[in-house]
């Protein structure tokens, strides 16, 4: 096989691994903001157990919780392995990164000084307009450069989706690596990561300096 | 006549320590009353639990006849939400540490309360705002954001914020504490024009010539109760009790 047909082949998973890294932002990082909350719950059983399922979400692998989530239900309540792998796998990483996101949050919302609050406490500012207005803003460009973290991880960890056959880029190389026994293939996928990163790498920098306006 | 602000019996206690004992004060149209103590005399809660950020456990706090908190049977009972709020509408803070909003503009920090909360027409609160920064002396900064402001126009800004929402009494907490001993003097010129224009103050401080120089009322406080108050020229140049004589002396000797 030439390497460009394996780079051809490569390439036609990779569409699948975009759809992972793209969807599992798409619901982790709403998700951890909610994760967040029960958290910082001022109720002590919601805030224990969020607690307690956020420390068996950062505590296992994420292989394994793939593995759970794609087999879980055919071994706990016989129904079947669903033909699209692609939403066990979204299910699992959103999962997974919400409770990464969830812990980033909090750290952001927690850093911020109570003076915030109390000056909008007093202009009369609800609840709710002293968190999207004067809080959320503020923690974002707190938290940007632990978000970028995340994201650059994420963009590796798409490759474990190989554990449940999932056909991303990835699995293919590795298919392509056993059936012609070369190395070539994970030089490629190694290329292609890092290519995807320089871009996430770019693009939070863009973020990052876009929120400098203000210190 | 009612006063504008009558806070009566007031209560507070943290974790078991007594920190405001029946405490009685009242603020009068037009009044500018400076609140002096050592630290840990119960001044700042006193200011807090007016300005609803702490709860006092038992009392009275009444703004120009509206009851924020009614005493009953020893217990301070707070009015609901939307009464709060038109008390809130009442009264400005200026804080020790400024707490202006690092993300927005200058002019946006003293416009979006009175759009967002008063629901006030945009162009209005604009020509306001801008007005309230030239009084203050910051009509070139509207576009910078804080970070680019000495201590002193931030705290300058941070009245403006404040003002721009009309209030009829505008509280003090140490306004100059966090800022270099040159800069103070500007907040005080600001106070002193507000005072001239008839604005009702309440300031708590630990500078004796502020409060000698700006305030017509000053009440002295220690370990959680008024030892005395009166005109400065009393309890700052001749007061009549033993505390209050040793703290000024103490003071003095810094």
């Amino acid at each position: 096989m030439t390497l460009t047909t394996m780079v051809m082949k490569m390439s036609e998973g990779f569409g699948k691994t975009c759809a992972i890294f793209f969807l599992t932002l798409l619901f982790s990082l709403p998700l951890g903001m909610l994760v967040a909350m029960l958290r910082m719950s001022k109720n002590k059983i919601v805030s224990g157990v969020t607690r307690f399922v956020i420390s068996v979400l950062r505590g296992t692998p994420l292989m394994l919780q793939l593995l759970a989530v794609t087999y879980g239900p055919y071994y706990l309540f016989g129904l079947s392995v669903s033909r699209n792998k692609l939403i066990p796998v979204v299910v699992a990483f959103s999962i997974n990164y919400a409770a990464y996101f969830a812990e980033i949050y909090r750290g952001g919302i927690e850093s911020m000084s109570i003076g915030q609050y109390e000056a909008a406490e007093v202009l009369g500012y609800s609840k709710w307009q002293t968190f999207m207005r004067i809080i959320l803003p503020q923690v974002i460009k707190r938290i940007m450069p632990s978000i970028t973290n995340e994201v650059v991880t994420l963009v590796k960890d798409t490759s474990m989706a190989f554990t449940v056959s999932y056909q991303e880029m990835f699995t293919i190389g590795k298919q392509i690596a056993n059936s012609q026994t070369s190395f070539v293939p994970f030089l490629v996928a190694g290329l292609f990561y890092y290519i995807f990163n320089l871009l996430v790498d770019f693009t939070m920098g863009r973020v990052e300096k876009g929120l400098n306006y203000y210190r | 006549m009612n006063s504008l602000l009558e806070i009566r019996h007031c209560r507070k206690n943290f974790g078991g320590n007594t920190v405001l004992t029946d405490l009685n004060l009242n603020v009068e149209q037009s009044q500018v009353l400076s609140i002096i103590g050592p630290s840990g005399s119960g001044k700042s809660t006193l200011l807090r639990c007016a300005t609803l950020l702490e709860t006092m456990d038992g009392g009275d706090l009444i703004y120009d006849g509206v009851y924020a908190a009614k005493d009953q049977d020893g217990n301070a009972v707070y009015a609901g939400n939307a009464t709060l709020q038109q008390v809130r509408n009442m009264f400005g803070l200026v804080f020790q540490n400024f707490n202006l909003f690092p993300h927005y503009s200058v002019l946006k920090n003293v416009m979006e309360a009175p759009i967002l909360v008063q629901k006030r027409e945009k162009r209005e609160v604009e020509w306001e705002a801008r007005d309230l920064l030239e009084q203050m002396g910051l009509s070139d900064k509207a576009d910078a954001y804080p970070y680019q402001l000495s201590g002193g126009q931030q705290q300058r800004v941070s009245i403006a914020r404040a003002l721009a929402m009309n209030p009829k009494i505008l509280f003090f907490d140490e306004p100059t504490s966090a800022l270099d001993p040159e800069l103070t003097g500007e907040i005080l010129r600001v106070i002193r024009k507000l005072a001239e224009k008839k604005m009702t103050m309440v300031i708590v401080t630990h500078e004796m010539a502020f409060a000698r120089d700006v305030s017509d009322w000053v009440v002295f406080m220690n370990g959680g109760v008024i030892i005395e108050q009166g005109k400065p020229s009393d309890v700052i140049d001749h007061p009549s009790q033993e505390r209050t004589i040793q703290f000024l002396r103490r003071i003095r000797e810094q």
